[in-house]
Order: structure tokens, then C-alpha cells, then sequence
């Protein structure tokens, strides 16, 4: 009898509880509709595959390499100056392909940060705004070329036309020959943000040191790139790690000897270089030169983890902050 | 005395002056010589290649000898790698990108997302090779196809592709938002209805650029192991495939003077479409621009 009254009850009940349910409904059919949280779940997986991929290759990169760790000793990977994994008796001492990388990525500075700093400095201080409409993305252009076409260039023209000029006796792959190469294709990047940071400091800053008699020159080495100097700094390794992932300029240009040298006027590789000289080859899964490539790759990806942690922390460390 | 003192400060001011104008000087030489630098390169390379760049170039398949080689199937896999990649990172990169801007907020997860795209930018391509030479080519099986190709390069463009989708996303003006939203629409009605059509023109003109810079990238479709010498054209997207800095790279890694030249020839090629498309980025910004009505 309770039991039946309570059932007739039910649909009352629920008729004067309309206009709450309403509205629940209401929402229920819009915002938290099936379809509203399945796409929303699916622009989640798409945030999230950007993730997915830094795992997989930290993941890919630390199980090939324990791979090859298992083969051969770090001791010997880490200090050995002697690289040749493809001979008869391998040795596997990577310090040929670290400071053959180095080498290139010093020279590719000694030409990106002087040109890139000296046009920041005139974009940002002296180029009337037409000139610099023109200039600045002519200068981007530089980023934009293909890499294969630096090599060309540099095989091309910088080796036999100006080191030649200059030292006829050099070989037709060396390492400055790329490092010039890849300095050039990196000045944009140390211009542009450079440019960018030198545009932030306040203008009072500007106006007061001119106002004050300085010169346009002594207030940009005095005023606008101490107070923009974090920035510019982090440009400046953002390009090296660049320049240190560069791959086909050194393949192209730089040759395939891995030696331990600081002369610039000799063959080298660097570590991109080896792993596309490995990868031209058959390297079937499982092999040691396989395991190799992933060993050198990691090496690869951990100097340039270091290098952009390092501009983020020199960002946040020496910004100066204006109110 | 006084007119000895002035004077003084009078020389030292014309020095001071002077320091400036020729700095000024060297600031305008170091700019004009990365200029000068990119003249050259063009120069060189339509000195050495233009003759070569004729219909039959185009055409042909490559070949031992220099003056019967063409660069088709190379052109044909440059397509085809643009075009899946292009369908890959579209919707994913914009569906991050809203994600993001619109349901993100600012929420733990869309902060993780946010650091790790852009580090996954500083990341080298080449290590973006060994990735998919590890995953698409031996973990999934698929061999050095076009598939496994396109797939390693959405990887290695997508973070572009998100972050300019971002900016597009972020300068669709709110009062949009706030009247569809107002009017009843739901959040994800008022972004497909509203926002996205709004965005679209800095969304294509993001993925155009972004696609443009990967025609040019070899070093981690070497790693995956496209080939150096192919005289077919690729069919489907499990066949093997080259592309055109690919092919470039081929010609010039041969000692020949004429192999050489017609590298110059392919770079041109490969130099004439990454102009179309910037230039067709370009017209799309400034058509919509025009257009626009906010």
C-alpha cells in the first residue's frame, strides 16, 4: 500500500520538481552532451600527442641506448678519442664527433653573432621604418632556405672560392668551410630575437641617455644592450644548439672523418653527420651500428636539451625588469 | 682657460661623433653582407643550374648520366610526403591548438602541454628521424614507405603548426565569443561556428609556412631511410619514396662538375616551390585581411 502510493507519488513528485530538473537538463543537453565531451576528449588526445611524442623519444633514445651500453663500456663511449664503430675492431670513443660538432657549431657563432648583433642594433636603433620593413624579412629569408642548399653553397662557392682564396691548399671538405655556412643560415635567429629584445627596453630608458647627451652609438652599447642583455644572450645559445642539430651544411661540407682535431682546415664529422653516413647504409634493427646511431643521437639530444634549458634559465636569471 | 676647456670637450665631442657615425657604418656593412650573402647564393646557383632547368628535367626520371636525369620522382614524393602530412597535422595541430585556447584555460594539463611543445621545438629533426626510423619504420612495421615518412614529419612540424594555430585562436576577438555564448550556444558550437571560421585564414597561413619549411628538411627522412636513387614514382603511401632534397643531396654528394650542376638545377626546382607557397601564404593573409570584418 506504501509501496503503491510512494509509486503514484513518483510522477508528481518528479512534475513539481520540474523546473529544477530543467534546468539540469537543460545543461545536461548542451554543454555535457555525449558529442560536447567526446570532442572535447578528442582535443585533449590531440594536446596530449605533443607529449606522447617528447616520452617517445626520450623512451626510443634511453632503451637503444642501454642497448648499446650493454656492448660497450661508457667509459670507453664518453672519454675515448678514437670513433670508428664500422671497422673490423670498432672503437667507439665519441669525442671525435663531440668536438667535431663543437668545432662547426664555434665557427657558425663567430659568424651569426657579430652579423646578427650588429643588424639587431641597427634594426632596432637606426633603420628608418621603410628601411627596416625591407630589410627584416629579408634577413628571415635567410632562415627559410632548405639546409641542403646551404651545403651546395658552401661546397660551391665558400670552399673553393674564399678558403681557397685564402689558404690554397685546403681540402675540399672542412670544417670551417660548414661552420661558415651554418653561421649565416643562423644569423636571422640571433637578429630577430636579439632585435626583439633590444624593442623591449623601455623607450624612457632610450630617450633619457639620449636626452642626456650620449650618442645613438653609446646609448646601444650602453644603455640598450646591457638592459637587453639576457635576451640577446639566449638568442645566442638558442642558435648554437641550433647550429649544433645542423645536419645536411656538415654532411655535405664538412666530410665524413671523424678525427680529434681543432684544426679547421681538416675533414671532420660531427654527430648529425655520422648518423646520416650510418642511415645511407643498411642498418638492420638489432645490429651494434643500429644501437649506435641511438647512442649518438642521445648525446645529440642531450647537449641540445642542456643548451635550451640554459637560455630559458639565462631568460629568467638576467632579465631586467622595468616598471 | 675657459675657451682651452671647451674647446677640449668640443674635440671630444667631434670624437664621440665620429666613433658613431663609423660604427653606424659597420652596423649598416654587417647588415648589407647577410643580404649580399643571400644574393650570392641565388646568383651561384642560377649561374650553375638554369641551363639545365628545362621541361625534360622535370619530367624525367633520374638517370647515371647527368644530362638525362630528371628529378620526377623525386617531385612526385615531395607531394606526396607534403599532402599526408599536411592531413595528419591539420586537424591534430588544431584540435591542440583549441584545446589549448579554448578548454585548456588554465588548467595543470594544458601547462605540461604548453612547456613540452616548446621544447619539442628546440628538439633537432634529425632526432625526430631516429624516433620514426624506431617507431613507424621497425616498431610498426612499415619500412621506408611514404606513410612512415609523412608520419615522422607531422611529428617533427606539428609544434609549429599548434603554436601558430594558438596565435590565430588567441586574436579572434572576444565580444564574438560572448554573443555566441550569450545567444545559447554552447562552448564547442560558438568555437566551430564562431571562432574557427574566424581564425581559419592565420591558421592555413601557420600550416602553409610551417609545410614549407619541411619541403626542405632531408636529415630525418635520411634517418628513415627514403632512398638516394629511385627510378619509379611512388603509387600509395606504403611505397618507398625520395624527395627532392633528397635528390639534390644525391647529386651534389657525386664528384662530377655536371652532377653538380644539375643539383643546382633541382635546388632551383625546390627554391621555386617554397616561393610559390610562402607567396601563396602571403595572398591567403592578405585576401582574408581585407575581408575581415573586425
Amino acid at each position: 500500500m506504501a509501496d503503491k502510493a510512494a509509486k503514484s507519488a513518483a510522477p508528481i513528485g518528479a512534475a513539481t520538481a520540474r523546473p529544477v530538473m530543467a534546468s539540469r537538463s537543460l545543461r545536461g543537453s548542451t554543454e555535457n552532451r555525449p558529442v560536447e565531451r567526446i570532442v572535447r576528449g578528442a582535443l585533449a588526445v590531440c594536446g596530449l600527442i605533443s607529449v606522447a611524442t617528447t616520452f617517445a623519444i626520450i623512451a626510443v633514445l634511453i632503451g637503444e641506448t642501454l642497448g648499446f651500453f650493454a656492448e660497450v663500456s661508457p667509459v670507453e663511449f664518453f672519454t675515448g678519442t678514437v670513433w670508428t664503430p664500422t671497422f673490423q675492431n670498432p672503437q667507439f670513443g665519441v669525442l671525435p664527433l663531440v668536438v667535431g660538432t663543437l668545432q662547426i657549431a664555434l665557427f657558425a657563432m663567430l659568424v651569426s653573432v657579430p652579423i646578427g648583433l650588429a643588424s639587431a642594433i641597427y634594426l632596432a636603433m637606426y633603420a628608418p621604418p621603410r628601411v627596416r620593413a625591407v630589410i627584416k624579412p629579408a634577413l628571415e629569408i635567410l632562415a627559410g632556405i632548405p639546409t641542403v642548399v646551404y651545403g651546395y653553397f658552401a661546397l660551391t662557392f665558400i670552399t673553393p672560392v674564399v678558403i681557397k682564396g685564402i689558404w690554397s691548399d685546403a681540402p675540399v671538405f672542412n670544417a670551417l668551410s660548414a661552420g661558415i655556412a651554418v653561421g649565416i643560415m643562423t644569423v636571422p635567429m640571433v637578429s630577430s630575437l636579439s632585435e626583439d629584445a633590444l624593442q623591449a627596453v623601455p623607450r624612457s630608458l632610450r630617450d633619457g641617455a639620449l636626452a642626456l647627451g650620449a650618442t645613438k652609438f653609446e646609448v646601444s652599447t650602453r644603455v640598450m644592450v646591457p638592459a637587453a642583455l639576457s635576451g640577446i644572450m639566449a638568442s645566442i645559445i638558442l642558435a648554437f644548439s641550433r647550429a649544433i642539430g645542423e645536419t645536411m651544411i656538415v654532411v655535405i661540407a664538412a666530410g665524413a672523418t671523424p678525427k680529434f682535431t681543432f684544426n679547421p682546415l681538416e675533414s671532420i664529422q660531427t654527430m648529425t653527420g655520422f648518423i646520416v653516413q650510418i642511415s645511407l647504409g643498411d642498418t638492420p634493427r638489432g645490429t651494434i651500428e643500429y644501437k649506435t646511431l641511438f647512442a649518438v643521437g642521445f648525446t645529440l639530444f642531450l647537449i641540445t636539451l642542456l643548451m635550451n634549458v640554459l637560455s630559458a634559465w639565462v631568460t629568467r636569471r638576467f632579465r631586467e625588469v622595468y616598471e | 682657460m675657459r675657451a682651452a676647456v671647451v674647446r677640449a670637450s668640443d674635440r671630444q665631442l667631434r670624437r664621440r661623433k665620429l666613433v658613431g657615425t663609423i660604427a653606424l657604418g659597420v652596423f649598416i656593412v654587417a647588415t648589407l653582407s647577410a643580404l649580399g650573402v643571400l644574393a650570392i647564393l641565388v646568383g651561384d646557383t642560377l649561374r650553375d643550374g638554369a641551363s639545365w632547368l628545362d621541361w625534360s628535367f622535370i619530367k624525367d626520371l633520374p638517370s647515371r648520366r647527368p644530362e638525362r636525369a630528371g628529378i620526377w620522382p623525386a617531385l612526385v614524393g615531395t607531394v606526396w610526403i607534403m599532402v599526408l602530412t599536411a592531413a595528419f597535422t591539420f586537424p591534430i595541430g588544431v584540435g591542440a591548438a583549441i584545446y589549448l585556447e579554448e578548454f585548456g584555460g588554465t588548467g595543470r594539463l594544458s601547462r605540461i602541454i604548453e612547456i613540452n611543445i616548446s621544447n619539442l621545438a628546440g628538439v633537432p629533426s634529425i632526432v625526430y628521424g631516429l624516433l620514426g626510423l624506431a617507431v613507424f619504420v621497425e616498431l610498426a612495421s612499415m619500412g621506408p614507405s611514404v606513410l612512415a615518412g609523412a608520419l615522422t614529419m607531422t611529428l617533427l612540424v606539428l609544434p609549429v603548426v599548434i603554436i601558430a594555430s594558438r596565435e590565430a585562436i588567441r586574436a579572434v576577438p572576444d565580444s564574438l565569443r560572448q554573443a555566441s555564448l550569450g545567444i545559447g550556444a554552447t562552448r564547442l558550437q560558438t568555437v566551430w561556428s564562431h571562432v574557427l571560421p574566424a581564425a581559419m585564414p592565420g591558421i592555413l597561413t601557420g600550416t602553409i609556412l610551417a609545410l614549407s619549411r619541411a619541403i626542405g628538411e632531408t636529415a630525418p627522412l635520411i634517418v628513415v631511410g627514403a632512398a638516394t636513387y629511385i627510378t619509379f614514382t611512388p603509387e600509395g603511401p606504403t611505397d618507398r619514396f625520395t624527395v627532392l632534397p633528397m635528390q639534390i643531396f644525391d647529386w651534389i654528394s657525386r664528384p662530377q662538375a655536371d652532377f653538380h650542376a644539375i643539383a643546382a638545377a633541382g635546388i632551383l626546382v625546390l627554391l621555386a616551390l617554397l616561393l610559390t607557397m610562402n607567396l601563396a601564404a602571403i595572398l591567403l593573409r592578405n585576401y582574408f585581411r581585407k575581408n575581415q570584418n573586425w
